[in-house]
């Protein structure tokens, strides 16, 4: 077993950044892509956890724990916001009947 | 080390992927599920346990349940969903990956980003973690829980089914 300052940062910091930058561009393909809202909310998720990883990266890179204690309220956000969301999909299915986001475009000019 | 990086990196982009093109919203979720569970990973390859152990309990555990009971209780699970225009489609995925190369080619002439300092083991450990939490972050700790209670309450007034008639 090696010992953990050399087992840790053996990877470089560029291949985070690569990684956190493409789930986040996955994330934003889903939402131009889908109509469906619930997808839509699931890569809505995907975007927030790439950029956690991010955030801990960096934080472990640079030996900043505030950087982790963000990730930990980025998460607390999330959940309310997922609440919130699955809540307004529920009244959508039921007062419209579908779940489809094209239907919704009374705001859109 | 190494190995599992790129291994954990190639599973979270596959499920991302299939997240996307999936056609049934239940192998969506499952997909997202697969995907946190290899951002969890990283967290333990970052030694960040806290983070680790969190995103297992309130991604996988109790939103992505949360997706399921929506998804189960209202029948959304067909999947003959209308699908947007090919010309939509097209340049959604142009912008994706429009987006992508920017990304990265803003990245590619940052300076290297690692910094001096030294390695310090302990900053995931839930014992420092909370020591800072509850020090420099006590007020927006406190805010969240605010934040929690007014989404709580959102969520539970738009559930309720409408008892007024609508004039």
């Amino acid at each position: 077993m090696e010992p953990i300052q050399t087992a840790i940062r053996v990877v470089p910091l560029e291949h985070y950044v690569i990684l956190a930058s493409a789930l986040f561009c996955i994330g934003i393909l889903g939402v131009l892509f889908r109509r469906n809202t619930i997808i839509i909310l699931m890569c809505i998720e995907l975007m927030l956890n790439s950029v956690t990883l991010l955030l801990a990266a960096f934080s472990a890179y640079h030996s900043d724990p505030a950087g982790q204690v963000f990730v930990f309220f980025i998460m607390v956000v999330a959940a309310a916001e997922v609440a919130v969301g699955l809540a307004i999909l529920v009244m959508m299915k039921r007062n419209i009947d579908s779940i489809d986001i094209n239907l919704l475009n009374r705001l859109k000019w | 080390m190494q190995f599992m990086f790129y291994l954990l990196a190639l599973v979270a982009l596959l499920s991302a992927a299939m997240v996307v093109f999936s056609r049934s919203p239940i192998s969506s979720v499952i997909h997202l599920v697969v995907c946190f569970l290899a951002i969890a990973g990283h967290y333990i390859l970052l030694n960040a346990q806290f983070l680790a152990v969190v995103q297992i309990i309130v991604y996988t555990g109790a939103i992505m349940v949360l997706f399921l009971f929506v998804i189960m209780l209202l029948n959304l699970n067909t999947t003959n969903e209308p699908h947007k225009s090919m010309l939509t489609k097209v340049s959604a995925l142009i912008a994706g990956g429009l987006l992508f190369l920017v990304l990265l080619a803003s990245f590619r002439g940052a300076n290297d980003i690692v910094a001096a300092h030294p390695y310090d083991a302990k900053i995931g450990l839930v014992k420092s973690l909370g020591m800072v939490l509850f020090r420099e972050y006590l007020l927006p700790f406190e805010i969240s829980s605010v934040l929690f209670i007014s989404a709580m309450v959102g969520a539970v007034l738009l559930g309720k089914r409408d008892t007024v008639k609508k004039s």
